[in-house]
C-alpha cells in the first residue's frame, strides 16, 4: 500500500515494474491524482455550501430591504382647510361640550372641501373624478388630527388653516410603486382618476413623500389606516421585556452558575440539575408560553398583554442559555488562577469574586447578549399571553407601573401586520423587520466587540 | 454580592410595579378575526372622541377562542367583550353560566359577506351553490347514484364552468366562516342539486343533512386554519385555485383577486344588504354586563360601536366592508337599555 501511495517510497522491486515506467516525483500517479481530485471536490462542496448560505442571506436582506424601506417614508398632503362653522359647530354657540358631539368622521367634509378647492384654484381637470376619489385622498387619521386641533383651539372655527396631514395608503402607494395606473384601474379602493389627481397634486407640490419618524414613534393604527401605523408601542414593549429579562435572568443565571461551577459538590443531585438545565435550553419556546399563561396569568392574575408577563416568560426561556454560557466562561478560567488566590490565603468567595468572575466576564457578557438577542426575536410564547393585541396607548414609565400596562412587541407586531388585509401592511411588516434586524445586529456586534476587547488567552 | 443586590432590587422594582397595577381602566376585547378590523377601527376612533377613556385593547383569537376567554369568569383579569362571527352556542353559554358570567348583552353590528375569489388573471367564475356543492361536496349524485365526489375539473361539475382543475381553499373548522360556508353554500347547493333527496332516499334525514355539509377530503379542498392572508398567499402559488374570503378582505385586494358571482349576483355591500347575494352572516360582539360600571368606558364603547357614525351605512365600518344592519336603531336601543340574553 505505502509504496503505491507514496511517491517518496524507495523504488519498487523489479518484479513489480512490468509497466516499465520509472516513477518520477514530478509525474503524479493515478492514485495521487484521485486523492487530489477528492480534495478539490471537497473544497468545492465547502465553497458551495458557503455560497448557498451567503446567497440565501443576500436574498433575504434584499427582499426585506426592497419591501420594507418604503415604510420609512410617507406621503403627506398640505392644503389650506376652511374650518366651516356649520360642520364643526352646528349649534353655533362655540360651546366646547356641543362641539365635542361632532365626531371625528364628521370632519371629513372639511378635507373634501379643501381638496375640491385646490382642484378649482389650480385649474386641474380630471375626467371621471368622483366625490369618493376626492374623499379618499386623506387618511382617516387626518379627521382625528383636525378635530383634535379644532377642539384644542376653538378660535380656529371660521378660519382657513394650513394643514399637513397623512395621505391615504393607496395614494401613498402611488409614489412608492405599489399602486400603478394599471392596478389603480382594477383596485376598488382607488381609481385612475384618483391616480391622475394624486400626480397632479404631487407636481404642484401639494403632495410630498418624505421621511416619516412616526413609523418608529407612533402607536399601531387600525386596518383602515395603514399609513398611520407605527412601531412605538412595540418598541417600548420590547424594551420593557428586555429590561425585565436583564434584571432577572442575569443575576439569577450568574448566581446559579457560580454556585454550580465553584461551590456545589459533584454528586447525583448536581448531575440531575445539570442535565435538566441542558434539557431546558432545548425546550421549544412555545412551551414557555403555555407555562406563562398558566402560572403568571391564570394563577398569579397578572394582566394579559402586559410586558412584565412577556418579560418573565422570556426570562425563563433565556435562563438556561445564560447559565450554560456562564458556566463555560467560568470553566475556561485556568485553575492556576484559583490555586494562586487560594494559595495566598483568599477565601473561596474572594477567589471567585476577585479573580475568577472578572476573568470570566467577557464570556458571560457575550452569552447574555446572545441570550437577550434570542429573546428579542422570540414570538411564539408571546402569542399565548396576549401580546398579539391592538394596543394604541404607550405603556407608562416602568416606575409608574408601566410594566403591567398592555404593550406589543417587535416580532409580534410583524406577525400582526402580516395578517391584515390591506397590502400596505405588508410593507410596514417588512419595515418592522428591518428595525428588528438592526437591533439584533447591534446586539451581536456589541457581543463580538466585548469579546474581542476583554478576551484573555492563556 | 453585587448580583444579590441587583436581584433584590430587580424583584423590588417588579413587585412595586405589580402593586401599582390596580384597577384596569381600559376595555379588553378578544375574538373573531373577521370582527377584529372593525373592532380596531372603533377602538381608534373611541379615544379620539372620548378622551376621558383609555384606548381599548383588542386581541384576535377566533370566535371560539374569544368566547372561551369571555366565559372564563367575571373580574378584571377577564375580557369585557368577545367578538364573534357567529351567534354564541348553547354549550358556551353553559360554560359562561358555570363560571358566573350570567348576564350577557348580545350586540349585532352588521353583516359580512362571504365571497369566492380566484386569481385576477384567471377565468371568470359564475357559480351557483349547486356548482360549489358538486365540486366540493364529499358525496355527490352522478347519474342518479350517490358516489364519492369524482369531479376533478369545474367543467365536470357544471359544463358551463371553465375547464380548470378543482382546488379550493376553504376556512378551517375553527373559523366561524366555515359554518356559513357549510350552511349557506353547501347545504343550499345540496338541496338545489337534488343530492339531498337522493341522500334521504339512501339514508335517514339526519344523515342526509350531515352528508350535505361534508367537504371532500381527497386534497382538492384544503382547509386553511390561518387568516385570509394565508389563503391569498396560497392562491398566489396555485393560480388555478379558488379561495373563500370575507367581503372586506376582497375589497382591499381587488387588484389581485377576481370575485365569483353566486346565482348571478356580484357580492357588494349593497347586494348583501338587499339580500340578493345569498352568502352572508351577521357579526356580533358580546358584552359582560357585570363589567359595566366597573370597567370605565365599557358601555360608552359598546354604544359608540353601534352608533350611526360608526356602524351606519356612511360610517367607516361600512367603508371598510361591513354591511350595515338595517335594524341598527333597535340594536342601539338594546345596548342603551342593557338588554341581556335570556
Amino acid at each position: 500500500m505505502t509504496d503505491a501511495t507514496n511517491p517518496h517510497a524507495p523504488a519498487a522491486p523489479a518484479a513489480s515494474e512490468p509497466r516499465g515506467a520509472r516513477k518520477s516525483l514530478l509525474v503524479l500517479d493515478e492514485r495521487t491524482k484521485r486523492r487530489n481530485r477528492a480534495e478539490s471536490r471537497f473544497k468545492a462542496y465547502g465553497i458551495g455550501a458557503i455560497a448557498i448560505a451567503a446567497l440565501a442571506l443576500l436574498l433575504l436582506v434584499f427582499t426585506v430591504l426592497r419591501d420594507g424601506l418604503p415604510a420609512f417614508t410617507q406621503t403627506f398632503v398640505s392644503v389650506p382647510v376652511y374650518i366651516d362653522p356649520a360642520v364643526v359647530d352646528p349649534e353655533g354657540n362655540r360651546d366646547p361640550e356641543e362641539m365635542r358631539r361632532v365626531i371625528t368622521t364628521q370632519y371629513a367634509p372639511l378635507l373634501v372641501g379643501a381638496v375640491n378647492n385646490w382642484i378649482e384654484q389650480s385649474g386641474t381637470q380630471i375626467e371621471g373624478l368622483t366625490n369618493r376619489d376626492v374623499a379618499s385622498i386623506f387618511s382617516s387619521r387626518a379627521n382625528q388630527d383636525l378635530r383634535f386641533r379644532v377642539l384644542n383651539d376653538p378660535e380656529l372655527v371660521g378660519q382657513t388653516i394650513d394643514v399637513n396631514m397623512l395621505a391615504a395608503s393607496r395614494i401613498d402607494g402611488m409614489f412608492k410603486g405599489r399602486v400603478t395606473e394599471a392596478i389603480a384601474a382594477i383596485d376598488s379602493r382607488t381609481s385612475v382618476a384618483q391616480y391622475q389627481l394624486a400626480h397632479a397634486m404631487q407636481e404642484a407640490g401639494t403632495l410630498e413623500t418624505r421621511f416619516n419618524w412616526h413609523f418608529i414613534t407612533r402607536a399601531d393604527a387600525p386596518d383602515n389606516m395603514p399609513e398611520a401605523a407605527g412601531l412605538g408601542v412595540a418598541l417600548l414593549g420590547s424594551l420593557y421585556m428586555m429590561l425585565t429579562v436583564l434584571l432577572l435572568a442575569v443575576p439569577i443565571g450568574v448566581a446559579a452558575s457560580i454556585y454550580l461551577e465553584e461551590f456545589a459538590p459533584k454528586n447525583r443531585l448536581t448531575d440531575v440539575i445539570e442535565v435538566n438545565i441542558a434539557n431546558l435550553a432545548a425546550v421549544p419556546s412555545i412551551v414557555f408560553g403555555i407555562l406563562g399563561l398558566a402560572a403568571f396569568i391564570q394563577f398569579m392574575h397578572l394582566p394579559r398583554s402586559a410586558s412584565i408577563v412577556g418579560g418573565l416568560v422570556l426570562t425563563l426561556m433565556t435562563l438556561p442559555t445564560i447559565i450554560i454560557s456562564t458556566r463555560a466562561a467560568l470553566k475556561s478560567v485556568p485553575p492556576s488562577i484559583r490555586d494562586a488566590a487560594l494559595g495566598v490565603g483568599a477565601s473561596r468567595m474572594q477567589t471567585v469574586f476577585h479573580h475568577v468572575l472578572p476573568l470570566a466576564m467577557p464570556g458571560i457578557l457575550t452569552g447574555t447578549i446572545i441570550g437577550l438577542a434570542q429573546a428579542l426575536g422570540e414570538t411564539a410564547p408571546l402569542l399565548l399571553i396576549g401580546m398579539v393585541a391592538f394596543v394604541q396607548t404607550y405603556p407608562a414609565a416602568p416606575w409608574d407601573g408601566g410594566l403591567t400596562d398592555p404593550a406589543s412587541a417587535l416580532p409580534v407586531q410583524v406577525y400582526n401586520w402580516t395578517q391584515r388585509s390591506d397590502p400596505a401592511f405588508f410593507e410596514r411588516a417588512s419595515g418592522a423587520i428591518i428595525v428588528l434586524l438592526i437591533f439584533l445586529l447591534c446586539m451581536n456586534v456589541l457581543a463580538v466587540y466585548l469579546r474581542r476587547k476583554f478576551e484573555r488567552r492563556w | 454580592m453585587k448580583s444579590v443586590k441587583i436581584t433584590m432590587s430587580a424583584i423590588a422594582v417588579l413587585a412595586s410595579s405589580a402593586a401599582i397595577a390596580s384597577a384596569r381602566d381600559y376595555v379588553s376585547v378578544a375574538g373573531s378575526s373577521t370582527v377584529l378590523p372593525y373592532s380596531n377601527i372603533v377602538a381608534t376612533e373611541f379615544p379620539a372622541n372620548y378622551p376621558e377613556f383609555a384606548a381599548p385593547v383588542v386581541e384576535g383569537g377566533g370566535s371560539g377562542g374569544g368566547l372561551s376567554q369571555f366565559c372564563n369568569g367575571v373580574g378584571e383579569n377577564t375580557i369585557d367583550i368577545a367578538n364573534a362571527s357567529r351567534p354564541i352556542r348553547d354549550g358556551e353559554r353553559e360554560t359562561c353560566a358555570a363560571n358566573g358570567v350570567e348576564d350577557i348583552i348580545e350586540v349585532r353590528i352588521g353583516y359580512d359577506g362571504i365571497v369566492f375569489a380566484s386569481d385576477v388573471n384567471g377565468p371568470e367564475f359564475v357559480l351557483t351553490p349547486a356548482d360549489i356543492f358538486n365540486a366540493l361536496g364529499r358525496n355527490v349524485v352522478v347519474d342518479g347514484e350517490v358516489v364519492a365526489n369524482p369531479h376533478t375539473t369545474w367543467a365536470q361539475a357544471n359544463a358551463d364552468l371553465p375547464d380548470q382543475g378543482i382546488t379550493a381553499f376553504v376556512p378551517g373548522t375553527r373559523h366561524g366562516t366555515r359554518e356559513v360556508f357549510e350552511e349557506k353554500v353547501l347545504a343550499v347547493g345540496c338541496e338545489e342539486s337534488g343530492a339531498k333527496a337522493a341522500f334521504e332516499e339512501a339514508h335517514d334525514a339526519d344523515t342526509a343533512k350531515e352528508m350535505c355539509m361534508q367537504v371532500r377530503t381527497d386534497g382538492r379542498s384544503v382547509d386553511i386554519d390561518g387568516d385570509y392572508t394565508e389563503t391569498l398567499a396560497r392562491l398566489d402559488s396555485d393560480r388555478e385555485a379558488i379561495g373563500v374570503f370575507g367581503l372586506s378582505f376582497y375589497e382591499n385586494n381587488t387588484a389581485r383577486l377576481r370575485v365569483a358571482t353566486i346565482d348571478g349576483v356580484t357580492p357588494s355591500t349593497e347586494t348583501i344588504a338587499s339580500g340578493e347575494y345569498p352568502v352572508s352572516r351577521p357579526l356580533f360582539f358580546y358584552v359582560k354586563k357585570a363589567h359595566i360600571g366597573v370597567i370605565p368606558g365599557l358601555k360608552e364603547f359598546a354604544e359608540f360601536f353601534v352608533s350611526d357614525g360608526m356602524a351606519g351605512p356612511d360610517g367607516p365600518l361600512a367603508a371598510y366592508g361591513l354591511v350595515a344592519d338595517p335594524e341598527l336603531a333597535e340594536t342601539q336601543a338594546h345596548v342603551a337599555d342593557e338588554v341581556v340574553m335570556n
